[in-house]
């Protein structure tokens, strides 16, 4: 009988075992990305074809040591694989282990194996198996850990049939625990756990419930009573969560005493070597210093070019459109609200992807966890962890993603601290922004021949983001108290070069969902500026007669259509909103026209580029211009100086730099902190940083 | 018997005490258990995280942590 269907298969493992490779090569680039920009969020899914009639949708979940959770990162998993209503639930697990790190690794696929699921263990990285002087015998192994037993490699591609197949026949595989620890552990206490859950779960399951630490949403009043009453005795508990791992161990042993050896007579790999350099006392801070300005440096000279040429064609595109099209409302909202609007996103995905590109390959070599393993006693002086060194660095991307990869930090205190700082990194968000104003406000010179004064400001933007961070953590670490033990545990995973596919879908996929997730609000933004600035009160629609009121001179044409255009744009409704907070943010150096930018820059930063565009296009006739040389020509009507100078354009720089406008950022912190208080403290706490630092500027410069 | 926060790099030992209450049930879930195998291979400065090899995985631990587990020197 032909009859389509569908599979559910998550993908389990310790981290670093090839979880995600293996993924990418089962869905190929039909993922599924998360609700926020830039990011591959707790689990990832995708469609995977296993047969012409079978197809899978596949999860990917974050590496885990085990199956009890210590940090959020890890629970995740654990609450995919109890929660049998959950509609993410699996038909089968497949449990991806490194062939390398066998023994660890069947901790979790023991652990997996006694909640009796169909579980297939993948044994990943296959291709290793000669160089590192492994021999393993399958048969023996499937029959002791009563499993199929697939040998892949998921970066030579081998074995991926075979586990397809195998996921299929998922219907047939033993459900037996092989280890059944429980009773080993503590006969009589493991007799009450089965006592009072009544059976209703497996032993093991029950057990699990009970060392959870947010008790479980998918369980009944009187279970929690139960839980409640076993953790009584939290120490115990804990005991017991030792004992379980000492056994389980012991019982893996005995297993691959049976079926698997390594000849460790290979000599010392690559590691030995390169890790004497990357993880030295001193030369390690320095190539770690040397890597992040080069990636920085090419992340600007690199993107540049596409810049410039992203930047003028959305400018043609737009005097061609409203050349062409009949002139009205619909031509006017395109070129002028829609246009320029999608061009303010467009102009920076070079940027993001390159920044993206290289993150990734840090990531993928090894090279993070030696950052981390250097930073650790650093960042701890400043209320911090080694971990926190990850974050700090992908926030140079986006702070979304960077938040959500503080969940691999244990300790509450340091997440939390890390979670609030983050932000204070320079974002590629902020990059627009800072692009446009330096580039109208510095001039392109060099300093001593050979610093280049606009790329030293860029810089040293860079510098203030990081150390602002630094210095918010230490401060931060003073109030927020806590008595929770710190723990701090990093594997350091084996150098490997970089696989390229793995590479490229992460930049593609993080940047598209960038892309579309900040592009939806740029978009929407553009539109509502665009019709705020060109509809208004009385005073808007009797504009002309109202300017030719006014006049004392005779004016040309020309100067009478622009008087006109400024006082409409004055008196349309976003022209009285700016004019309302004009007080606000005068000393601070701006004008109403920046304010609006300002305002409508609080849901993303990016926005404040497309802002100024987009009211510049409805003031002026002329489409020709960048947006660069319409900041450059904008004069103040009373002073008749430049409007951006070098004052209004530094104190701009800096508030940019510490106010939190991003609506991402506050949603996801929110999420991950599980309550407004903390997005609130954050918010309110970087604007009022941000506005006396730039008031200070405005008044230095 | 010697502490794992007193070793000198590139000594190795067998595991033969943890003091459970200080160690994270992770650190244990990572192979680290009497009987296992450690070689501390590299210190960061001021000796502290310690990054060690136990049995084959490679991992760094804090000093604090590493006052808590025994070995005896092969
Ligand atoms: N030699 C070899 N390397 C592999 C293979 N599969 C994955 N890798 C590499 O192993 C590293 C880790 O791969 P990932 O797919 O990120 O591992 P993961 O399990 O998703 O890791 P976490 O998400 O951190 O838990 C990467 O550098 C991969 O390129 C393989 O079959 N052979
Ligand atoms: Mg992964």
């Amino acid at each position: 009988m032909l009859k389509s269907k569908t599979i559910k298969i998550s993908l389990v493992g310790n981290p670093n075992t090839g979880k995600t490779s293996l993924f990418n090569v089962l869905t190929g680039l039909n993922q599924k990305v998360g609700n926020y920009p830039g990011i591959t969020v707790d689990k990832k899914q995708g469609q995977c074809k296993l047969s012409n009639t079978v197809s899978g949708i596949v999860t990917d979940l974050p590496g885990t040591y085990s199956i009890n959770p210590t940090s959020i990162d890890e629970s995740i998993v654990l609450d995919t694989l109890l929660n049998n209503q959950n509609e993410d639930y699996p038909d089968v697990v497949v449990v991806v282990a490194d062939i390398e790190n066998l023994k660890r690794n069947l901790l979790l696929f023991t652990q997996i194996k006694d909640l009796e699921i169909p579980t297939i263990l993948a044994i990943n990285m296959a291709d290793q198996m000669k160089s590192k002087g492994i021999s393993f015998d399958k048969e023996t192994l499937e029959r002791e850990l009563k499993t199929k037993i697939i040998l892949v490699s998921a970066r030579k591609n081998t074995g991926i049939e075979e586990l397809k197949e195998a996921i299929i026949s998922y219907n047939s595989s033993d459900l037996s625990p092989v280890a059944s620890i429980a009773y080993r552990m503590d006969h009589e206490f493991f007799e009450d756990v089965k006592l009072k859950f009544k059976d209703k779960h497996s032993l093991y399951k029950s057990w699990l419930l009970i060392t959870q630490h947010q008790s479980a949403t998918f369980i009944t009043d009187e279970e929690h009573k139960i839980i409640h009453e076993f953790r009584s005795d939290i120490k115990k508990i804990e005991k017991l969560q030792h004992k379980e791992t000492v056994l389980r161990y012991s019982v893996i042993n005995e297993i691959l005493k049976k079926g698997y050896r390594v000849n460790r007579s290979e000599g010392t790999d690559i590691r030995a070597y390169l890790d004497k350099i990357l993880t030295h006392k001193i030369f390690g801070y320095f190539l770690f210093t040397f890597i992040l300005l080069a990636i920085f440096q090419s992340v600007f000279n690199l993107a540049s070019y596409p810049m410039d040429f992203i930047d003028t064609s959305f400018a043609e595109m737009s005097s061609y459109l409203s050349s062409k099209l009949p002139s009205g409302p619909f031509s006017d909202l395109l070129s002028e609200g829609v246009i320029p609007g999608i061009g303010g996103i467009v102009i920076f995905i070079p940027q993001i992807a390159i920044l993206f590109f290289f993150i990734a390959i840090l990531e993928e070599t090894g090279y993070m966890s030696r950052v981390v393993f250097l930073m650790d006693k650093v960042m701890r002086r400043f209320g911090l962890n080694g971990k926190s060194v990850i974050p700090l660095i992908s926030g140079t991307a986006c702070a979304v993603p960077a938040i959500m990869a503080t969940r691999n930090i244990n300790n509450w205190k340091e997440r939390l601290i890390t979670i609030l700082v983050t932000p204070f990194t320079t974002c590629s968000a902020r990059l627009p922004v800072y692009v446009i104003i330096i580039a109208v406000v510095i001039p392109n010179k060099m300093l001593y021949g050979v610093f280049n004064l606009q790329g030293l400001i860029m810089m040293s933007l860079y510098l203030i983001g990081f150390i602002s961070a630094i210095i918010a953590a230490y401060v931060l670490s003073k109030f927020i108290k806590t008595n929770e033990q710190s723990f701090f545990v990093i594997e350091m995973p084996n150098y490997k070069f970089p696989s390229f596919k793995n590479v490229f879908i992460t930049v593609i996929e993080r940047t598209k969902a960038f892309v579309f997730g900040a592009g939806k609000i740029i978009l929407s933004i553009s539109i509502v500026l665009w019709f705020l600035a060109s509809n208004g009160p009385e005073s808007y629609k009797n504009a002309e007669s109202l300017v030719k009121l006014q006049q004392i001179d005779e004016l040309n044409d020309e100067e009478f259509e622009q008087q006109l255009a400024s006082y409409k744009l004055q008196h349309s409704y976003i022209g009285i909103l700016g004019k309302t907070i004009e007080p606000a943010i005068a000393p601070l150096g701006y004008d109403w026209k920046m304010g609006i930018a300002i305002i409508s820059s609080f849901a993303a930063r990016e926005v404040f580029v497309s802002t100024l565009a987009t009211i510049y296009s409805v003031e002026s006739d002329e489409q020709m211009t960048t947006i660069k040389e319409r900041l450059i020509a904008e004069v103040n009507p009373t002073t008749q100086k430049r409007r951006f100078d070098l004052p209004t354009g530094m104190s701009l720089l800096i508030f940019y730099a510490f106010a939190l406008q991003c609506a991402g950022t506050v949603a996801i912190v929110k999420r991950e902190t599980k309550s407004w208080k903390w997005p609130l403290i954050q918010f309110v706490g970087m604007g009022i940083i941000a506005y006396i630092t730039a008031f200070i500027t405005y008044n230095i410069f | 018997m010697l502490k794992v926060a007193d070793m000198l790099v590139g000594e190795k030992g067998i595991i033969t005490e943890l003091c459970l209450e200080n160690i994270p049930l992770n650190l244990l879930e990572m192979g680290c258990l009497p009987g296992n195998e450690l070689e501390l291979v590299q210190l960061a400065p001021l000796s502290d995280p310690l990054y060690l090899r136990i049995d084959n995985t490679f991992l760094a631990i804090r000093k604090e942590t590493a006052a808590f587990i025994q070995i005896t020197k092969i």
